[in-house]
C-alpha cells in the first residue's frame, strides 16, 4: 500500500545549487510533503479524527464537506460520488486532510494472490450475502 | 519525515469496516448497472473521471476526438456484511474503448461476474478474455433479458470455451434474489479453489 513520499529532485531542492542541501527540501512544494496518492484506492475508507483539531479556513470549501462526511468511515469512491466530484479530484484533497492529520486511511482487505485470502474471510462474505 | 507514516494509522481506523470489492463485467449495455443496483443496498452511485487524468497511457486515449468532454463513468453499490466487513461492487465501463480502466479497478478485487446478454454474447467475449488471462477468478452470469433463458448452461460454457472450474449460472440482472445468487457463486467457486490450493500445497 504505501509508496514513498514525493521526494523532489536534486535540481527542485536547490536550483540546482550543491549548497541547497541545506534548503528544506518541501519549501518549493508548499512546504508539505505529499502523501502518495497510491494511499487512497476506490475502497480505501477515511475517517475524520475524533476530536478535530481547531481549524477555521481551508483552502477549498471541500475540505471541510469532506469532513463532515467522513464523520463515519467512508470509502473514497462513496465520497467522489457524495461530492460529484472525480475520484482524482477527491484524492488530492484527501491527502492534504492526511497530511493535515486530520483524516485517516484504512486500506482496503488485501486479497492479491493466494496468501492473502483467508477462508474466514470468503465464508463471512457467503454468509452476508446469504442473509440479504 | 512528516509524510512517510501516511499508510493506515492504527488508533483512530478502528472502527473502519475491512472493505472487499467485486467487478461486474461484461460488454456494453448488458446489464452491468441494473445488476450492480439490484443487489446494492443504496442506490448505485457513480462517479465521473475525466480522461485527461495524469497516468493513461497515450495509447489508451487512441479513437478518443472529443476529449474535452469525454469522462469515464464508474458505477457502484454496496453490501454491509458485517460491522466489519463491506463489500462494494464495481459495474465496468461497457464501452470498449474505456478497458483501459479494467485493469486498475481490477487489482485488489476478490473476483468478477462477466455478465452475458443471453442474445449476443459475443460482446461479453474480451471480457472473458480479460479475466482468464490475467487469472482473475470470474463467474459467467447470463442475463436473459425478458427472463427468457433460450440456451443451458453447457451450450453456453461450449460457445465461451469455458473449463468446468468457470460457473455459468443463469440470471436475471434486474432481480435481487438472482444477483445474490451469482455473487454467490463466485464466492463458492473462490472458497473451492482455496480449499484445493489447502489440500495440495505447492
Ligand atoms: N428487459 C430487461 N432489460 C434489462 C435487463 N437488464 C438490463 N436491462 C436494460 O438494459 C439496458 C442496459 O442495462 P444497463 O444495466 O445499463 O447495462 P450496462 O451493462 O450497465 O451498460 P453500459 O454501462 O452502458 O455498458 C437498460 O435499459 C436496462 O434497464 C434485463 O434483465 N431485462
Ligand atoms: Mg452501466
Amino acid at each position: 500500500m504505501s509508496v514513498p513520499p514525493y521526494a523532489p529532485t536534486a535540481g527542485e531542492v536547490s536550483g540546482g545549487d550543491e549548497a541547497g542541501r541545506l534548503v528544506r527540501p518541501f519549501a518549493l512544494t508548499g512546504g508539505r510533503t505529499r502523501p502518495s496518492r497510491a494511499d487512497f484506492t476506490l475502497i480505501t475508507t477515511v475517517t475524520a479524527v475524533d476530536p478535530p483539531p481547531e481549524r477555521t479556513a481551508w483552502p477549498q470549501p471541500e475540505h471541510g464537506r469532506i469532513l463532515r462526511l467522513c464523520a463515519r468511515p467512508v470509502a473514497v469512491a462513496e465520497l467522489a460520488a457524495h461530492l460529484d466530484l472525480p475520484v482524482s479530484v477527491v484524492v488530492i484533497m484527501l491527502c492534504d486532510l492526511l497530511e493535515a492529520g486530520l483524516i485517516t486511511a484504512r486500506p482496503p482487505r488485501s486479497v492479491t494472490g493466494a496468501h492473502d485470502l483467508d477462508l474466514d474471510l470468503l465464508q463471512k462474505v457467503r454468509d452476508g450475502l446469504g442473509r440479504i | 519525515m512528516a509524510g512517510s507514516d501516511t499508510a493506515a494509522p492504527p488508533a483512530a481506523s478502528a472502527a473502519a469496516p475491512d472493505t472487499v470489492k467485486i467487478l461486474i463485467a461484461g460488454g456494453f449495455g448488458v446489464g452491468k448497472t441494473t445488476m450492480v443496483g439490484a443487489v446494492s443496498e443504496i442506490t448505485p452511485l457513480r462517479t465521473e473521471e475525466p480522461l485527461t487524468v495524469a497516468g493513461l497511457d497515450v495509447d489508451d486515449l487512441k479513437g478518443i476526438e472529443e476529449k474535452r468532454a469525454t469522462t469515464v463513468a464508474l458505477d457502484f453499490g454496496r453490501i454491509t456484511i458485517g460491522d466489519d466487513l463491506v463489500l462494494y461492487l464495481f459495474g465496468t465501463p461497457g464501452q470498449q474503448r474505456f478497458w483501459f480502466m479494467w485493469n486498475d479497478l481490477a487489482i485488489g478485487a476478490l473476483g468478477a461476474v462477466v455478465l452475458i446478454d443471453v442474445r449476443r454474447p459475443e460482446s461479453s467475449f474480451a471480457a472473458v478474455d480479460f479475466f482468464e488471462r490475467r487469472g482473475i477468478p470470474f463467474v459467467v452470469a447470463v442475463n436473459g433479458f425478458h427472463g427468457v433463458h433460450p440456451y443451458p448452461t453447457e451450450e453456453i460454457r461450449e460457445s465461451l470455451a469455458l473449463p468446468e472450474s468457470v460457473p455459468v449460472v443463469l440470471c436475471d440482472a434486474r432481480e435481487r434474489a438472482s444477483c445474490r445468487d451469482v455473487l454467490i457463486a463466485l464466492i463458492d467457486r473462490l472458497i473451492d479453489e482455496f480449499t484445493l490450493r489447502s489440500a495440495s500445497p505447492g
